[in-house]
């Protein structure tokens, strides 16, 4: 404690001397998500001396880490209890923090059936832009004692303080596991996801590309056995499935792969978020779906304009993951009346404007 | 009447309000007689009580727009209510203000099986969503226990909690989008039908907002699958803290039971008498516990639950042999409260979370607190998630009774915070908790939220003088507390 104290304090007067001398702050974890949102700007605030696991109650479904903290060393001790994120985090590289984890607000395969990150927030403590540490939330399951400004924070791209230290909720890691491959086109694969969903069927992670169908069923050994009967295809070998749905969740699947020459054609990276029953969305290249339909990546020249009126008439929204140029925008707008909120919100926690200026919106 | 403003001040206030109204509704629609607004005086915390200004029952959307922009340039406060089940006075009437009843919004708009959502207006009732989805063999799963009555959009208010949070999560888990309007009447959205809305998560906050933050009209809810089978285990134990030891053990072997509820020996006698449930009257202590889910997989939680409770001294063990004796055994749990309800004219519902290791302590601390107060106690507790119902029996005609009964409570949610815990896991703060909050939340974290209010609503008209306390009642309320029990980052200046 009295090392994280000390890294505290020095977080807390770092915060408190740019917001007198103006000076915008780059917050830094382990640098893994920063191709993520808008380009980072300011100077780096790393975090990483601020590490730990707090506490770890398995019986209480709950760890307490510091926001420095390397993600692997989290999944690690929660293993060793047989317990995990069931979201699935991805990793992007070895150094990712628990913090960074939370400000992305990035969920893995694991997403449709157990809940996006913020679901697993109980409760943080975040500096805010006045170098104040604030606790919200806390370490129980249930609580609606005053504003949930913890899970707010997932996904906020470390606009509104810094995550200093977090409560998750974790869940035992499911009995058993099986990957199953079938061949479907991209609009039938769509359609027969949503009737497995519809009939209960224990479906844990899904993807789709090039006509290849693979679906992860888990839970009870026994409802997992029986599951796969009634659905047929052909099961994967369970270390290539490991293999597999690891390599979906951080990108490493060529399809995620890109070289300069690709950004120099104008291909970029985006993620559309869509209800799961949207069909086909007619954008130009390659795609991969995920979550059932409800997420889908595709690499693509078509300009941004196009692909965000589709996503929006899909009823959801497009993000750039990755591209040579991002001035069309990372995140796609809300609307203004949100938008309007989003600016008192940051004016409320960061006045001074010195956290992450413009990595989610250029304006906040 | 609001004791600060003046009788005359407040009768030309209430005509210039309900003048305004009047060009939005019809007459009949506007209650401002004391003898009409009476039915509005308090939600089901009924020590609280207050008449509004008026009382305002919109039915269309537009109406409510307008009456917010009238309120708005009149700097009228509003209050918007359901159907009035809350249990900490969120909805308790302002002097000053318009009490805005949501509860002709009753309309299902939409279920949509194969996307597996429902779509309704604010002011259906919990219970109805289940039935409209019934035929599609899906469910809404969070089901508080006034659930035939509390609407949709008390639930969002308050993220609502229920006997099956543990396993399908609170409202907020189970709800996509809402729709509403901004306190100036402006229309807005919260979360999509998409994974995950553009910019900020704003849906963690209005959920549990406690009609703070915005005036909801449409929620867009999660609908599951119905479970093919669900059963219950009745174990019995010795001691209370052989079955809390029991819970952590379930927990630890990998099982996440659908509902997980203990009640103590004097709950069991209360709801045994009441319901006839066949509970055992010589346990110190019971636990439900049911598995829900396929055939399969309910056998295999069964047996390993079975193994677990036996392994930790359980010393009865019962199972449902079918539904009608699974729904028995949740008969007594269901009916805690009016079978409290015979024992004493008067009972205070309490709602804290504690760490679940800690329940055997503070059912200790709680034991000699009864004898502190001079008032009795029961216990029942989501043990599942930690949440504690401890009801403490009082009667409301004898003023010192309501006195230490109030003491009383605020005692158990200082004792809550203490063991790091929380003053409410899901009935919210209203105005009953606002003196605790004190206590749980420093300054510097009260005037934070109280910023993120002004965010949503600049003008601070929206449900005000509710959940966080001024820093001068804190300064009332302040014998020196220890905050948070053990203080986080304790050389940390606090501002």
């Amino acid at each position: 404690m009295d090392t994280q104290n000390a890294a505290l304090r020095r977080l807390s007067s770092r915060i408190v001397e740019a917001r007198n001398s103006k000076t915008a702050l780059e917050i830094r974890g382990g640098g893994t998500k920063s191709f993520y949102g808008n380009p980072p700007r300011g100077e780096p605030l790393h975090v990483t001396s601020l590490s730990g696991i707090g506490s770890y109650e398995p019986t209480e479904l709950v760890v307490t880490a510091f926001g420095g903290t390397p993600l692997a060393e989290l999944e690690a001790a929660l293993a060793e209890r047989g317990q995990c994120l069931p979201f699935e985090p991805p990793h992007f590289g070895t150094s990712g923090t628990v913090g960074g984890m939370v400000a992305a607000g990035l969920a893995g395969p694991g997403r449709p059936g157990a809940g996006p990150v913020r679901d697993y927030v109980l409760g943080a403590t975040l500096l805010n832009g006045m170098g104040e540490a604030l606790t919200f939330g806390g370490q129980v399951m249930k609580n609606v004692a005053g504003y949930d400004v913890s899970r707010v924070l997932a996904g906020s791209m470390g606009i509104l303080g810094v995550i200093c230290e977090v409560s998750l909720k974790v869940m035992p890691v499911l009995p058993a596991c099986r990957t199953l491959q079938f061949e479907f086109t991209e609009d039938a694969a769509l359609l027969q996801l949503n009737r497995w969903v519809c009939e209960g069927l224990p479906i844990t992670a899904s993807s789709w590309h090039r006509d290849l169908l693979c679906v992860r069923l888990g839970g009870a050994a026994a409802t997992v056995a029986h599951s796969r009967i009634r659905m047929g295809g052909q099961e994967v070998e369970p270390p290539d499935a490991v293999r597999w749905w690891s390599d979906v969740r951080d990108h490493r699947h060529e399809f995620f792969a890109f070289t300069g020459m690709e950004f120099a054609r104008g291909e970029c990276l985006w993620r559309l978020a869509a209800p799961d029953t949207a069909p086909p969305i007619a954008l130009s290249g390659e795609r991969f779906i995920e979550w059932a339909g409800a997420q889908r990546w595709y690499r693509t020249a078509d300009s941004a304009v196009r692909i965000r009126a589709l996503a929006s008439a899909a009823g959801g929204h497009a993000t750039l993951v990755r591209a040579a140029d991002k001035s069309a925008g990372a995140f796609t707008l809300p609307a203004e009346a949100s938008m309007q909120i989003h600016r008192r919100l940051k004016q409320s926690l960061d006045p001074s404007r010195i956290f992450n200026p413009g990595r989610l919106y250029p304006d906040l | 009447m609001h004791q600060s403003t003046p009788p005359d001040e407040w009768a030309a206030r209430q005509t210039q309000v309900v003048s305004a109204l009047a060009e939005i509704l019809p007459k009949n629609c506007i209650l401002y007689r004391a003898e009409d607004t009476r039915a509005y005086e308090c939600d089901a915390l009924t020590a609280y009580r207050q008449l509004p200004l008026a009382v305002a029952i919109p039915q269309a959307e537009w109406q409510v727009a307008k009456i917010l922009e009238a309120c708005h340039g009149l700097n009228v406060p509003i209050v918007a209510r359901g159907a009035g089940t809350g249990l900490s006075g969120g909805a308790l009437p302002n002097a000053l203000g318009v009490t805005l009843s949501l509860a002709k919004f009753n309309r299902i708009l939409a279920v949509d099986p194969r996307a597996r959502t429902a779509t309704v207006q604010c002011g259906v009732r919990n219970a109805a969503i289940s039935e409209a989805a019934a035929p599609h063999g899906l469910y809404y799963a969070p089901d508080p226990s006034s659930q035939i009555a509390c609407t949709i959009g008390g639930n969002v208010a308050e993220n609502s909690g229920g006997v099956h949070c543990l396993k399908y999560g609170l409202t907020l888990h189970n709800v996509l989008r809402v729709r509403g309007f901004t306190a100036d009447g402006e229309a807005v959205e919260f979360g999509s039908e998409a994974p995950d809305a553009a910019g900020l998560d704003l849906l963690p906050l209005v959920v549990g907002s406690e009609g703070m933050l915005a005036v909801i009209m449409e929620v867009t809810v999660k609908l599951r699958p119905r479970p093919a089978v669900a059963r219950c285990i009745m174990a019995s134990f010795a001691t209370v803290e052989s079955a809390g030891a029991a819970v952590a053990a379930v927990i630890a072997g990998g099982i996440i039971p659908a509902g997980l509820e203990l009640m103590d020996k004097r709950m069991t006698a209360a709801a045994e008498s009441y319901v006839h449930a066949g509970y055992d009257l010589e346990a110190a202590a019971i636990l439900l516990c049911e598995c829900d889910g396929s055939p399969e997989e309910v056998d295999e939680d069964i047996a390993r639950a079975i193994g677990v409770l036996e392994a930790s001294g359980a010393t009865r063990v019962e199972i449902s042999r079918d539904e009608q004796q699974r729904l028995k055994f949740w008969s007594g749990r269901k009916n805690a409260f009016p079978a409290s309800g015979r024992m004493s004219p008067d009972y205070m519902c309490m709602d804290s979370t504690i760490p679940r290791k800690r329940l055997a302590e503070m059912l200790r601390a709680i034991e000699a607190m009864e004898g502190k107060y001079g008032l009795r106690c029961v216990n029942v507790f989501h043990a599942g998630d930690g949440n504690l119902h401890p009801l403490i029996l009082f009667d409301a005609n004898d003023p010192d009774e309501f006195r230490r009964c109030e003491q009383f409570g605020a005692a158990i949610l200082e004792a809550s915070i203490a063991v790091g815990g929380t003053i409410t896991g899901e009935h919210g703060v209203g105005v009953e908790k606002l003196n605790s909050m004190c206590v749980q939340f420093s300054a510097a974290e009260r005037a934070q939220m109280m910023a993120i209010k002004s965010a949503f609503d600049p003008a601070g008209l929206l449900n005000p003088g509710k959940v966080i306390p001024t820093l001068q009642r804190c300064a009332e309320y302040g014998r020196m507390h220890v905050h948070r029990g053990a203080m986080r980052f304790p050389e940390l200046p606090r501002f």
